[in-house]
């Protein structure tokens, strides 16, 4: 099997970065790895072997046992049972330094860098190289940091201090520290999550360089697309099991949804709702200094407008612009015919909108508190009278929305760090909808969450629009955005370049207004 | 506290700056520089309404009035970049300064080394069991230090009045540290300045140094990294406790008395020092240096105040306001250089 | 933070972590009071006098302003803010009391003034926090010294005195006891915050602000507005707790209410609020207010000196912060050799 594969990796290899021959022996090989939390099972008897050289994506639902195994391998864990090998020789990954040490590194979905420090100085803290009485050598810092940036083939600048880098870039310093560790298994969570399409084609060219220096790189990822880009394999696993690896050469994206969920999936149909409603939305010449520039567009009621375009072009500045997060510098925002005056969540709110956030845990949940308290966050004065909270209505309040968005908990009271990032979601829609809102601003709607879930959120959006509601959506994930969206506009670099309409989009001519590139209209 | 990226100063320390940075980043920099060129202004501002000011004697004074503060603010900045709080250290002082006196009237005949020596084992113990406790406790430094200052106030009030310290308690060699000078300046300063210039090589060329630094950048961070975080505290503690100690010997040969005040309050000034030294107040950057020239800046300001003529009673309102405008600059930097560090980022992933 | 699986559930990070917010706090209220229970037994075994009428009044006496002052700096910490400029704008407003005083004004408008002086405090205080976004600990440290020096500036070194003492009541007789003013208007304060707090949906966005500030905004909750009027309720209370405190001390003069700001700090932090914002109860602080007048009428009783009190203040103040943390320590350490003895070559 291993030479097969090995086999595999260097036809396909040929003609692309030249690397050495794969080694058929294993690099690391995991066998019947078992871990419990309690009376959960999160990992029961999974076995994963990578080869050197080879990108090994790790697929599968939320609680598929993903994170858990992750962590296993950065050390944060120990397994129950089983037994991890690192070429050819057991090890005991028990802390993360012990792992860093054996040679694995983890490039977290957050990067976590020192923003107060240097760029060389986040690679090299705690191994800084020493002079003379054991002062840290600066210049022979610098000069390896640069020097792995050069091999990475980017251009960061290792004096420069680390506030104020793209996530893009921190990731790139974070590989660069798994270099400088001599990392042999190199582990990416999600890690495309906020890159933008140049900034992943540049991950990709450096995930390539690693492999032909004879790493492996374990692949986790929701985005299959990329997965079957980029990695020769697969795993998949699917309620704490292995379930089988394949080579992507020999599967496809539905087969391996199918292995993942364990079922086929229904995707959302089309929105069904009446196109033909009044504007809720109209927004003119919206504004931004340097952030966006003379955006006008509509939202009619009944109808899903999706923002698409790059990261970076603008889309959440619009909406939290639209939602009064952030001033704007002109323009203006009307809802249901009345302009919105001063810019703030509340006068939005007051309005009838919600805007459902990019980042569920900092600006979506607050993660320490109950679970109905979550849902009755926005609708308290509803619920209060003469400013007192009524408890039994809150209770109610949560316990009607919890039940028909199906959420999955143990006890309303229980804080959301209980819930899976799926039902979490599920809690900040909640939230928005006991407004009953007019209009629905919602951010990336399914981002890290797993499929299944992410069909019923489909689905209760274009129930929503159904029943009247007016939706904008901003989605980087194209198959969301066609699937679902009546309209699509696209901005590219603060400016809206193009409209879709339902018939005519695809994702070409999508992508190429996100880059700038609007059809041409025929004469 | 979650970290965002975005949220603490930019480091200060010198040489971070990149080939390109704009004129505000580099200002930023070297907050050094400019409490330095500050207190030029300041001096140069109040000798010309006030000549004597410019005299020797009175320049003596500018110079070892704030050696003791100083003292207190090296340790405390090591403390506030590790994104902690030392409240004890003004009690401390107090415990040292009572202490060192208690010894020699047991031991008049102490070497004054051995007296500067014991005031400072004096407050590294102290500092052992802040340490001890914030560190692998892990409760918060705020609370922690708060009850120890109770606690240790509480101590010396009981104690200083069971013997009575004075000046003829105190050999004059003792005495004349407080004193004298060394070619020109007070040798208390030299004290002082000394411990600047180690303490602030050392934070910038040793790896315990730099990992406090991380520590108060991004304490998730350090954790995964490997740092050894309750070990750099507790030494962050230690430090700040021995320094103390050390401030309370130095102090007991300026004053030659101990009373049950001795160091009250001087905790805060010792935080006010710091933050106008650039030194952040959720950690991760700013230096001994900046602290030392913040507390000499605070100092001067009050003596500036003196010699032109202003009343004492606004002593305490303009180095509260000048606190306030320090924070407000440093809020105001923070706010500008990000919205450049943005731009700039903003430019690149264009291309 | 706790990871997930799909049946939703949690896993521990230690096994020690109760899962309930709440039952966490009802033990600690829990354990204040038996506290309390304790110190007044303690006193009324060493002490003969101890429930008599002067000992509960001068008990109340003592703690009355300081207590008061820690209403609104419970619901400051609680919104992850501080504000340790509280003892000077009590002196600033006995100060002004004082400074209004010895020139001939009516003590009714003076009053009035000083309340407006510690509102306009507040203000400034808020508006550094909220409008230029200043860290709450740093300002409030700068405005600590210029609220006390411009208090310095008003009154210089005058002391002012032969306040009309009979415009207030000294005592407000309950029962067969009396129990003094300051501590009676402190009770009713805490009831009416006590109720703000955990009844209202103003309590509700206060936790809300301080587990996550950005959610919170997000939801609509106005942080910054709701900070700024923290600020100021805490301006005009440590005004009226300096007016108080100026009649109880017959006097005012520049160094009225010096260091009372670590008190208030204290009695907050002993109540159970969380230094990192988003915890603590109004019953927690009532109940560790009670313990300082307890314990310290009691020490004062059998002759224990202001210094000693002190020490166990202190101490006090460390047991709260150590305890909850004890048992999360040892788990800790437990963890920690588990682990090593689990390494085997």
């Amino acid at each position: 099997m291993g030479e097969a594969v090995s086999q595999g990796i260097n036809e396909e290899a040929a003609g692309a970065v030249p690397h050495p021959p794969v080694d058929p022996k294993p690099l690391l090989v995991v066998e019947h790895a078992t871990k419990s939390f309690g009376a959960v099972r999160a990992l029961n008897d999974v076995s994963i072997e990578l080869l050197r050289g080879e990108a090994h994506a790790l697929l599968g639902e939320n609680g598929a046992g993903k994170s858990t195994l992750v962590k296993i391998l950065a050390g944060v864990y120990q397994p129950d049972g089983g037994s991890i090998y690192l070429d050819g020789a057991r090890v005991q990954l028990t802390s993360p330094a012990a792992a860093r040490d054996a040679g694995v590194s983890v490039i977290y979905q957050e990067p976590t860098l020192f923003p107060d420090l240097t760029v060389a100085e986040n690679i090299f803290m705690g191994r800084q190289p020493l002079k003379s009485g054991r002062r840290i050598d600066r210049s022979k810092m610098m000069k390896v940091a640069n020097d792995a940036f050069t091999r990475l083939g980017v251009h960061i600048e290792a004096s420069r201090v680390a506030r104020g880098l793209s996530v893009a870039d921190q990731q790139i310093v974070e590989i660069a520290k798994s270099i400088s560790f001599n990392a042999q298994v190199i582990i990416m969570d999600e890690p495309t999550a906020a890159l933008t399409e140049v900034e992943v084609e540049r991950l990709f060219d450096v995930v390539k360089t690693l492999r032909s220096q004879g790493a492996a790189v374990m692949y986790v990822s929701h985005r299959l697309q990329e997965v079957f880009d980029i990695c020769q394999r697969v795993t998949i696993l699917r309620d704490g099991a292995f379930v089988k690896t394949s080579l992507t050469a020999d599967t496809n994206i539905d087969e391996v949804i199918r292995s993942m969920v364990g079922r086929d999936v229904v995707a959302a149909t089309s929105t069904g709702g009446d196109a033909t409603g009044e504007n809720v939305l109209e927004v003119e010449r919206l504004t931004r200094e340097g952030i966006f520039t003379d955006i006008s567009f509509n939202v009619r009621a009944g109808e899903i407008v999706a923002l698409a375009g790059l990261v970076g072009a603008g889309r959440t500045e619009v909406a939290r612009g639209i939602f009064g997060i952030d001033r704007v510098d002109a323009g203006s925002v009307k809802v249901g015919g009345k302009k919105l005056k001063n810019a703030s969540p509340i006068s939005a709110m007051n309005a009838g909108v919600g805007f459902v956030p990019e980042d569920r845990r900092q600006q979506g949940l607050v993660m320490e508190m109950a679970i109905d308290r979550n849902v009755a966050l926005a609708s308290l004065r509803g619920l209060s009278r003469f400013g007192f909270v009524r408890k039994a209505s809150e209770r109610k309040l949560a316990y009607d929305w919890s039940t028909r968005l199906s959420l999955k908990y143990g006890r309303l009271s229980n804080t959301v760090t209980t819930l899976s990032g799926g039902n979490q979601q599920k809690v900040v829609l909640a939230k928005w909808l006991a407004r009953r809102p007019r209009l629905l601003i919602i951010d990336e709607p399914t981002r890290g969450i797993d499929i299944g879930t992410k069909a019923e959120v489909h689905r209760l959006l274009t129930e929503l629009v159904s029943q009247g509601v007016a939706v904008l959506m901003i989605s980087s994930e194209m198959p969301e955005v066609l699937q679902i969206s009546d309209r699509i506009l696209v901005l590219c670099e603060g400016r809206l370049i193009d409209e879709f309409s339902r018939e005519d989009a695809n994702e070409n001519a999508i992508m190429r207004a996100a880059t700038g590139f609007a059809r041409v209209t025929a004469s | 506290m979650s970290q965002n990226l975005d949220e603490v100063a930019p480091t200060l320390s010198v040489g971070a700056a990149g080939p390109k940075t704009p004129l505000i980043l580099k200002l930023v920099r070297f907050r050094e520089f400019a409490i330095l060129f500050a207190l030029i202004v300041v001096f140069a501002a109040t000798s010309i309404k006030n000549t004597s000011f410019a005299s020797s004697s009175s320049i003596q004074g500018l110079l070892s009035g704030p050696a003791v503060i100083i003292l207190i603010a090296v340790g405390e900045t090591l403390v506030i970049i590790t994104r902690n709080v030392d409240l004890t250290v003004g009690s401390v002082l107090g415990l040292s300064a009572y202490l060192v006196g208690d010894l020699y009237v047991h031991y008049p005949h102490t070497p004054v080394i051995v007296a500067l020596l014991f005031g400072t084992v004096v407050g590294a113990v102290c500092g052992v069991v802040t340490g001890v406790i914030v560190a692998y406790a892990r409760v918060p430094s705020l609370a922690v230090t708060l009850g120890l200052l109770y606690i240790i106030r509480g101590v010396v009030a009981v104690i200083v009045n069971a013997v009575q310290i004075n000046a003829t308690s105190l050999p004059t060699g003792f005495i004349n540290v407080g004193a004298n000078n060394f070619i020109g300046i007070p040798i208390m300063m030299w004290v002082a300045i000394v411990v600047v210039a180690v303490v602030g090589y050392a934070m910038r060329n040793f790896r315990a140094a730099r990992e406090m630094y991380a520590i108060g950048s991004n304490p998730e961070a350090a954790v995964l990294a490997g740092i050894r975080v309750q070990r750099r505290i507790f030494g962050a503690f230690v430090t700040s406790g021995a320094l103390a100690g050390l401030a309370g010997a130095l102090w007991l040969a300026e004053f030659a008395t101990v009373g049950s005040t001795a160091g009250t309050g001087y905790e805060l000034d010792a935080v006010a020092a710091a933050v106008v030294g650039g030194v952040a107040i959720f950690g991760g950057s700013g230096t001994v240096l900046g602290a030392a020239l913040g507390a000499l800046f605070l100092n001067t300001i009050n003596q500036a105040l003196v010699a032109a003529g202003v009343s004492s009673f606004w002593d305490e309102a303009v180095a509260g306001l000048l606190l306030v405008l320090a924070i407000a600059f440093d809020r105001y930097l923070i706010v500008r250089s990000e919205r450049i560090l943005r731009v700039e980022g903003r430019e690149r992933g264009r291309h | 933070m706790a990871d997930t699986n799909s049946i939703g559930m949690s896993e521990p990070l230690t096994d020690l972590e109760p899962r309930v917010g709440l039952v966490k706090l009802v033990r600690w209220e829990s354990g204040l009071v038996i506290v309390l229970i304790a110190c007044i037994i303690c006193g009324a075994l060493t002490f003969k006098y101890f429930f008599t009428p002067q000992t509960i009044f001068f008990s109340g006496l003592d703690i009355g302003e300081i207590a008061m002052m820690a209403l609104p700096m419970t619901f400051i910490i609680i919104t992850g803010e501080i504000d340790l400029s509280v003892a000077s704008m009590l002196g600033l407003s006995a100060s002004t009391l004082g400074y209004l005083f010895l020139h001939g004004w009516n003590i009714w408008p003076a009053m009035i003034v000083c309340l407006i002086v510690g509102a306009l405090a507040g203000a400034f205080n808020g508006m550094l926090v909220t409008r230029f976004g200043l860290p709450s600990i740093a300002v409030t440290i700068g405005t600590l010294s210029l609220y006390r020096g411009i208090a310095s500036i008003i009154l210089g070194t005058n002391t002012a005195v032969g306040f009309p003492l009979s415009t207030l009541k000294l005592s407000l007789p309950i029962g067969k006891s009396e129990i003094a003013y300051d501590f009676a208007i402190f009770i009713v304060m805490s009831i009416a915050f006590g109720v703000v707090l955990h009844l209202t949906s103003f309590g509700r966005s206060l936790y809300a602000i301080g587990l996550q500030k950005e959610t919170a905004y997000f939801s609509g909750i106005q942080v910054n507005r709701i900070k700024f009027r923290l600020y100021i309720l805490s301006g005009v209370v440590c005004a009226f707790a300096g007016i108080l405190y100026t009649y109880q001390e017959a006097s005012a003069n520049n160094s009225t209410g010096i260091g009372l700001e670590l008190n208030v700090v204290a009695i907050a932090l002993l109540g159970g609020v969380s230094i990192f914002g988003g915890r603590g109860t109004i019953i927690g602080v009532v109940l560790a207010a009670c313990i300082m007048a307890v314990l310290t009428t009691w020490l004062t009783d059998i002759d224990v000196s202001g210094e000693v009190q002190s020490i166990i203040v202190g101490g006090l103040l460390l047991l709260s912060v150590l305890v909850p943390n004890a048992k999360d320590g040892f788990g800790r350490i437990r963890a920690v050799l588990r682990r090593r003895s689990a390494v085997s070559p």
